[in-house]
């Protein structure tokens, strides 16, 4: 059992304060960064887009997890990206520049949303955003002239300083950038005020309020931080994907999000990745099933959804919190062995806190 | 008007529907001093605390703190004038550590800008660090320390009631208003309460403002005492004056006929 001796205040503040925390992530980004070199061209796309849902769920993690504040409109936010980002490239803005802009856009329009939602709570909100992405749905798909509607938008080559990135990999390294990025501001975000903001207005608007929160303008500040890391969430999406319509960005994208951030444990960063890794690996798992499975089970329609539905259930039954509350068990079980036990994590019940205050 | 007065209330009044929850309320409180608000069940004094740090719009009367007039701020802007509370049903941050809750104490002080905030610039590193500083000396005062990592929803209540007045503690309050500290303690912890309320007093020179039942705490600390009974004042005196007030003993015990 690793004790840690801390003997200055910079200790809490440091990332990756424990020897094993530094092996592991050092592992982690050594085997991402090595990927090109020992996986084939196909799971290496995989990976790409795996990192690619990572982002867009930090993004809604931030929002959801963090905030408090339930979004099933994210799906919007990926949509306008990646046709914001596509529209600009085919004008001929350079990418970094478009990526900027998106960015921009993108978080203008989450302000705007968390401005008229930031008076609503709980089920309005899941409401209120759900119309939202409604809205921007049906905006992609009639706005024939701009976003070519239903007939789709060809997004163009991805290029870099004038430079083609064809190869796979270049896209995957592209990828990887970004997610660095996302992952490193977003946990600078929660060892800073604006991130205990977010939290204080999740756990008591009321006493956030009196501490000197504007509870307000911190919804609106996390609507738009979370719209622009899951704008360009979209912006990488629409590299992959390469041909958008609409439909892509619908209410069913937005629930695999919420499903990401729920099945990887709220109120972590670390649980969007785990719930990202979830989401894009169970397809691949799937289809290696149906070549073992009975061909009566196995060619059955229906039967991803149905594994994805199964999945909700269990882990809202035994482990509501996530991927991420079975990462912590099992870690403090190798760190404190032998002396764990089952009550270990036996916590004292609380409960939602209601709005007493109005 | 008292001339040492440093928050003044008058004819504070707010409707709930019909019912008037708080009703022409008058009263000062002196720099330095403890002050008592006293009364049964439902007789608004929470009322009060809510009404001066604005979570309620009073409908008549006028609230000033120094040159502050209260009415005229939103409610997150009452902290800077010197302002800070502790509530009834504990209002911690529950997923949160001890130390990001007191860290939040220390909002209002800090910059906040979300841009180099997750740049994490040195600016930042160093306004937390300065911040932490501060934020460790309550610490000490109210021996959290081994709290000091631990989740609230880890803690027991007793802890979390002092997490919440250390909380309210850390952003320098001058006037420090506590909704029921000793509610809920038994003996013991009501007595430590009573010598950091009193160490609060002399060291830090804060004011304080308290809603308690606990006679026994009120009389060997506050000062001066208030009693109100559905919404009106009853009377303000030295905490005997109004344990003996006829009226006083009526709204607790009924009137005997």
């Amino acid at each position: 059992m690793q004790v840690l001796f801390k003997t200055r205040y910079e200790d809490d503040i440091r990332f990756l304060a424990k020897t094993g925390e530094k092996v592991r992530v050092g592992l982690v980004v050594a085997l991402l960064l090595a990927a090109p070199f020992y996986l084939p061209n196909y799971y290496l796309g995989e990976l790409g887009l795996l990192l690619v849902y990572a982002i867009a769920g930090i993004g809604l993690m931030i929002l959801t997890g963090h905030t408090g504040q339930v979004s099933f409109g994210h799906a919007a936010f990926l949509g306008i990206g990646a046709y914001c980002h596509s529209i600009l490239l085919s004008h001929g803005v350079p990418f970094s520049l478009s990526v900027i802009l998106t960015a921009l856009l993108c978080g203008m329009v989450g302000m705007a949303l968390g401005r008229s939602a930031s008076r609503m709570h709980g089920f309005y909100l899941a409401i209120a955003t759900m119309a939202f992405l409604i809205l921007v749905e049906t905006l992609l798909g009639e706005w024939e002239t701009l976003t070519g509607g239903h007939a789709g938008f060809k997004v163009p080559k991805l290029a870099i300083f004038g430079q083609p990135m064809k190869a796979v990999w270049q896209q995957y390294y592209v990828d990887l950038f970004f997610i660095f990025i996302v992952v490193l501001g977003a946990s600078n975000l929660f060892r800073s005020p604006t991130g205990r903001s977010f939290l204080a207005v999740r756990d008591s608007e009321l006493s956030a309020r009196s501490l000197g929160v504007n509870v307000e303008w911190v919804k609106i500040q996390s609507f738009g931080i979370s719209a622009t890391i899951t704008g360009l969430a979209g912006i990488l999406l629409a590299h992959h994907l390469s041909y958008l319509s609409p439909e892509v960005f619908g209410v069913l994208e937005s629930l695999k999000l919420m499903l990401m951030i729920v099945v990887g444990g709220l109120g972590s960063i670390l649980g969007a990745i785990f719930g990202a890794i979830l989401v894009s690996l169970l397809p691949i798992a799937i289809s290696f099933l149906k070549d073992i499975l009975p061909p009566v089970i196995g060619q059955q329609a229906g039967l991803e959804p149905l594994l994805f539905g199964l999945i909700i259930v269990l882990f809202v039954l035994f482990e509501p919190q996530g991927i991420y509350g079975r990462w912590v068990k099992l870690r403090f079980f190798f760190e404190t062995f032998p002396y764990y036990r089952k009550s270990s994590f036996v916590r004292q019940k609380s409960y939602l806190k209601t709005e007493r205050m109005r | 008007m008292n001339s040492a007065a440093t928050l003044s209330v008058r004819n504070l009044s707010i409707m709930f529907g019909g019912v008037h929850a708080v009703e022409d309320v008058s009263f000062d409180v002196n720099s330095g001093e403890v002050f008592a608000i006293i009364g049964p069940n439902g007789a608004g004094k929470s009322t009060i605390f809510n009404l001066i740090s604005r979570l309620y719009e009073p409908s008549a009367g006028s609230i000033h703190y120094g040159d502050h007039d209260l009415l005229k701020l939103p409610a997150h802007r009452v902290v800077q004038t010197g302002i800070a509370r502790t509530f009834q049903n504990i209002e911690l941050f529950e997923q949160a550590t001890v130390l990001q809750n007191l860290l939040v104490g220390r909002h209002n002080k800090m910059s906040r800008n979300p841009f180099s905030n997750f740049a994490f610039l040195p600016g930042v590193k160093k306004s937390e660090l300065e911040h932490r500083r501060k934020v460790e000396d309550i610490i000490d005062l109210l021996e959290l320390a081994r709290y000091r990592e631990e989740r609230i929803a880890d803690l027991p209540y007793g802890a979390r009631k002092n997490v919440e007045l250390a909380r309210a503690l850390c952003a320098e309050p001058s006037l420090l208003l506590l909704d029921e500290p000793a509610s809920g303690l038994n003996n013991e912890e009501t007595d430590d309460v009573g010598f950091w309320l009193e160490d609060i007093k002399h060291d830090l020179g804060v004011t304080l403002v308290m809603v308690e039942h606990d006679m026994n705490l009120v009389g060997s600390i506050a000062d001066r005492v208030m009693a109100i009974n559905d919404g009106r004042l009853i009377t303000i005196g030295t905490p005997d004056e109004v344990r003996n007030n006829p009226e006083v003993q009526q709204a607790y015990l009924g009137v005997s006929e």
